[in-house]
């Protein structure tokens, strides 16, 4: 039987056959990230599963880095079932470019992993089928995760404030 | 063989419609089988047989809000939750209570954020409020007793 890769050598044959779509490489403890270029993430999934056999998309995240520039990063976790190696490829996104492209037509289970970034972020995918809100109410308003959101939402009530914390409280009826 | 021969001819009680059927309507308490969150898992124990509260009268947790009368909130409520625990609390038939049990339910607890509704006085009118994080059975228990008290005091006036 054929001994599974350690994940680092995914490195050379990957990155030439990608080219200018990978702007930077990262390893950390056998950890491969790669930095992919917006406009071309869906081609480097694409080539990932198809060619590199990277079958799943383990997770699909994105990180606020509110005082940096560029300020979003969408990361994709991918593992690699026959060869049992895992790589993370990540796309900067920039604060007034809050769109990108779906990873829905390559890999199905960024459905509803995409509509929790949009429901969280606010990130447009283009090319999601369903890009609705997940978490939260229908209504609501904004998306909770970005730095800008309050974090807190009501004062905390101690014994110098009390009363005015609570007299603006909402009371329910009978 | 009936109470007679034990104690004596008994005879007629006598007492206020109120109080008798304060009396009987705090004794066959009705909760909802309605669990949140870790706070139920103490409902759960509160109910089963180590702390029994069937004791009270409040053995029979129904799974529908039209055949209960009590409503535990036993846990965090989130902001997508709240609808439909007011539209349960619509379904459950008068007179009803709610007990708020645990500091979420109460005043949000330790989520003060966005997704959590910031006590659930805000969507229900709330009877007794249990502290704790979660409350121990016997706080629970304690304050079903409390809310027995408060039904065996409610005022004609007050039926519905």
């Amino acid at each position: 039987m054929e001994q599974p890769l350690p994940s680092t050598n995914i490195g050379a044959s990957v990155l030439a056959a990608l080219g200018e779509s990978v702007s930077d490489t990262r390893v950390f403890r056998d950890e491969v990230t790669l930095f992919v270029v917006k406009e071309h993430v869906s081609e480097v999934l694409q080539y990932l599963r198809d060619v590199e056999k990277f079958d799943m998309l383990t997770d699909e995240t994105c990180v606020d880095y509110l005082p940096r520039e560029p300020r979003f990063g969408i990361i994709y976790q991918l593992y690699s079932m026959p060869r049992n190696i895992r790589v993370r490829v990540k796309v900067m996104l920039s604060e007034n470019d809050r769109s990108i492209q779906s990873a829905y037509p390559v890999y199905r289970s960024a459905n509803w992993l995409e509509r929790e970034i949009y429901d969280l972020f606010g990130i447009m995918f283009v090319g999601h089928p369903d890009l609705r809100r997940i978490m939260m109410p229908p209504g609501w308003e904004g998306h909770p995760l970005l730095k800008e959101h309050p974090v807190k939402v009501e004062e905390v009530a101690f014994s110098f404030n009390r009363e005015r914390v609570m007299a603006d409280k909402p009371r329910a009826q009978e | 063989m009936g109470l007679e021969q034990k104690l004596g001819n008994m005879g007629v009680v006598t007492m206020s419609a109120e109080k008798a059927i304060n009396w009987a309507r705090s004794n066959a308490i009705w909760p909802m089988l309605f669990g949140l969150a870790c706070c139920a898992i103490e409902m759960m124990s509160t109910q089963a047989s180590n702390y029994d509260m069937s004791r009270f009268g409040m053995e029979l947790m129904r799974a529908s809000p039209r055949q209960s009368d009590l409503m535990i909130v036993a846990g965090r409520v989130s902001r997508k939750m709240a609808p439909v625990l007011r539209n349960l609390y619509d379904q459950m038939p008068e007179p009803k209570w709610v007990i708020s049990m645990g500091d979420c339910a109460s005043c949000g607890g330790v989520f003060n954020n966005y997704a959590v509704v910031q006590g659930v006085d805000e969507i229900v009118p709330v009877d007794v409020y249990v502290a704790g994080c979660p409350p121990r059975p016997e706080a629970l228990i304690d304050g079903i007793l409390k809310l027995q008290d408060k039904i065996k005091k409610e005022p004609l006036a007050k039926w519905q």
